[in-house]
């Protein structure tokens, strides 16, 4: 079966997270990893899988891109800024797992396939990516008028990445509440916890919903878990959905897969199992489209 | 710092109007602002704070709503400061730099920018930004008892090194022993060339106690609030600390009477309870929970039936930080199923 070329840009914690998890795509096939660090661990792995790697950055990519159509790019805002109009005029597809939000949000369940025509597509964040789900499963039964969460992560798996651009997060998170959850209004807290052993990624949603039908709410969240679950095992609720007068209350636990960042940083594997799922969307995507064209000689 | 050496006065700044909103469920009207500001300006405090108590932007329901838009507070504040300094507190992922600007447009002169004891990287762009702004800059290491000096230090220098014009030791679980104090104080005052200051909680009615502490150590900035009234079983008392003070011999400037006055004639009516030490506050302390739990503790112990000292034991053990207010439900949750009182009252549809 054919697979549509991909590439990495962004050696850290989730590109080499997220490498780990393409190798075992039907769909994509890595064929490079970008990075600026020469000491980065990720550029070491993949050259030990026989991966193409530069520590060169954009630049040395795009001189030769080895036939890569779809880029997931797991840097930083700031630098995704410079590389999407690049990867734009390069006629490539972005993922983009920062907070840039340059591109159409998607989180999987609930709005994959609907922008498989986009350039660049973003994916909010890990706590967007775990609650946004949440959120939209309670609005499609009855209106959310505000919408609020609250991700609480283990110290060790928040990186400079993340703690430069603790404003993005939650800017970026509230919006996907609205855009992509329904609510009205949103907000997104995080909180960093140094616990030892290291706490496993949490998310607290609240919803305001005036006179909930409980039975038919729950019976939706218990839905959507289910087809997050699908690529992200690990995604659980903690308790049933709580309610107290207008205010629902979801409290959500997510375990990493543990591919190469330990089970505790759900945070980073929603990222990358959510990119890995949109990826392999377009890659289909493309495929069809040719299929399409060869069918008609 | 040698006892010997005399005693630097140190700048009180009186945060009835911000950790004071924790008590009051964050319920302040612009009318109690200014009668407050008022009364603290003409009693010559020099920095007043004003903020929902988890800083700007904390209106929520993981906190608690404000009853009214935090700008409108600011505004009565700003009408009525004179020549004293309009304070607020800022935690980087409840409020974002949007609201440094936004209480800097209010006159706000210092920016009290907080991130849990471990956490301080977090917040260089924010400080960076209120000193872009202006204004005077305190980095709050809160949860303070929660590490060894030597970590305060490290996270303190961090601080520093945005920018930060003092770094407070904040005690927000009132958890410190008077020793624990004077070890931090000590270090942070060697390690630092800015400004050491203290925020001192009343969980262990150690509130004065470990302040005189602090300043004994060489802490030259202090916290406190008319009445204690605080998060937990309260903060340092202003009108106590400015009286002891002044039977100590230090001069801050402050009058001893007009700030019994203020207390008692404005902020006294006004409370919900008092602040005293029972079992719930004394909780706080002991087992190290952030102060502003407690209110939100009541509230789960009530709905889900459970013992507020075993909701909050629990919390302890988890090493739980400020701002964690969902794993309060989280835990009274646990031990209601465990103690088989499931459902709570007002939840009609369960998992089978």
């Amino acid at each position: 079966m054919p697979k549509v070329k991909c590439a990495i840009i962004g050696s850290g914690n989730i590109g080499t997270d997220l490498m780990a998890k393409l190798l075992r795509s039907q769909w994509l096939e890595l064929v490079y990893m970008v990075g600026i660090d020469p000491n980065s661990e990720g550029l070491a792995r993949a050259r030990e899988l026989g991966i193409a790697t530069t520590d060169q950055g954009i630049d040395a990519f795009l001189r030769d891109p080895k036939g890569a159509e779809i880029v997931f790019d797991a840097t930083s805002a700031k630098a995704h800024r410079q590389h999407a109009p690049r990867l734009e005029q390069a006629g490539m597809i972005a993922i983009d797992l920062t907070p840039a939000k340059i591109g159409k949000f998607v989180v999987p369940p609930v709005n994959l396939g609907q922008h498989l025509e986009a350039k660049n597509v973003n994916l909010v964040s890990c706590g967007g990516q775990a609650t946004v789900p949440i959120v939209a499963a309670i609005n499609r039964v009855q209106p959310v008028k505000y919408a609020e969460i609250v991700a609480t992560i283990a110290s060790k798996s928040a990186g400079p990445g993340t703690r430069q651009n603790i404003d993005e997060f939650t800017q970026t998170t509230a919006a996907g509440l609205v855009e992509m959850g329904g609510a009205q209004k949103g907000k997104a807290i995080i909180v960093l916890n140094p616990a030892e052993p290291p706490i496993l990624m949490r998310n607290t949603v609240y919803a305001m919903v005036d006179d909930p039908d409980q039975a038919a709410i729950t019976r939706s969240i218990e839905e959507m878990v289910q087809r997050v679950q699908e690529y992200v095992p690990g995604y659980r609720l903690r308790t049933e959905p709580l309610f107290d007068g207008n205010k629902i209350t979801v409290f959500v636990e997510v375990t990493g897969a543990g591919d190469y960042l330990p089970t505790y940083a759900g945070n980073l594997d929603i990222m990358t199992a959510a990119a890995v799922k949109v990826g392999e969307e377009f890659a289909k995507h493309l495929l069809s489209k040719r299929g399409e064209l060869v069918a008609a000689r | 710092m040698a006892s010997k050496d005399p005693i630097v006065a140190p700048r009180v700044c009186d945060t009835t109007l911000r950790d004071g909103s924790h008590a009051m469920a964050h319920q302040f009207t612009p009318e109690q602002v200014r009668a407050i500001v008022s009364g603290l300006v003409d009693a010559g405090v020099p920095v007043i704070e004003v903020s929902h108590g988890d800083g700007l932007g904390g209106s929520s329901f993981q906190y608690g709503f404000s009853k009214v838009p935090e700008e409108q507070l600011l505004a009565a504040a700003a009408d009525c400061i004179k020549d004293k300094k309009l304070a607020v507190l800022h935690i980087p992922g409840i409020g974002t730099k949007d609201e440094l600007r936004m209480a800097a447009s209010y006159g706000a002169k210092v920016a009290r920018i907080c991130t849990h004891v471990t956490e301080a990287d977090i917040c260089e762009q924010h400080i960076g930004l209120a000193k872009q702004l202006g204004m005077e800059v305190v980095g709050f290491l809160m949860l303070a008892h929660m590490v060894p000096p030597e970590k305060l230090v490290e996270q303190g220098k961090l601080m520093e090194s945005y920018g930060a014009d003092c770094v407070y030791v904040t005690d927000s679980a009132g958890a410190m022993t008077m020793h624990d104090m004077r070890e931090r104080v000590q270090a942070l005052r060697e390690a630092l060339r800015i400004e050491v200051g203290v925020h001192a909680h009343h969980n262990l009615a150690l509130g004065v106690a470990n302040t005189l502490e602090a300043i004994a150590s060489g802490a030259t900035q202090v916290d406190g609030t008319l009445c204690g009234l605080g998060a937990g079983a309260g903060n340092t008392p202003t009108e106590v600390l400015v009286a002891v003070l002044d039977k100590m011999g230090i001069q801050t400037g402050i009058d001893v009477e007009k700030t019994m006055d203020v207390a008692e004639d404005i902020v006294r009516p006004i409370m919900p309870r008092p602040q005293i030490i029972d079992r719930a506050g004394l909780s706080l302390g002991y087992y190290g929970v952030y102060s502003s739990f407690l209110l939100h503790t009541f509230r789960a112990s009530e709905k889900y039936g459970v013992a507020v000292r075993d909701i909050l034991k629990e919390l302890g053990r988890l090493r739980v930080v400020g701002g964690q207010e969902d794993m309060i439900v989280d835990v009274a949750v646990e031990l209601a199923k465990k103690q088989g009182k499931w459902p709570p009252r007002g939840q009609h549809y369960v998992q089978l």
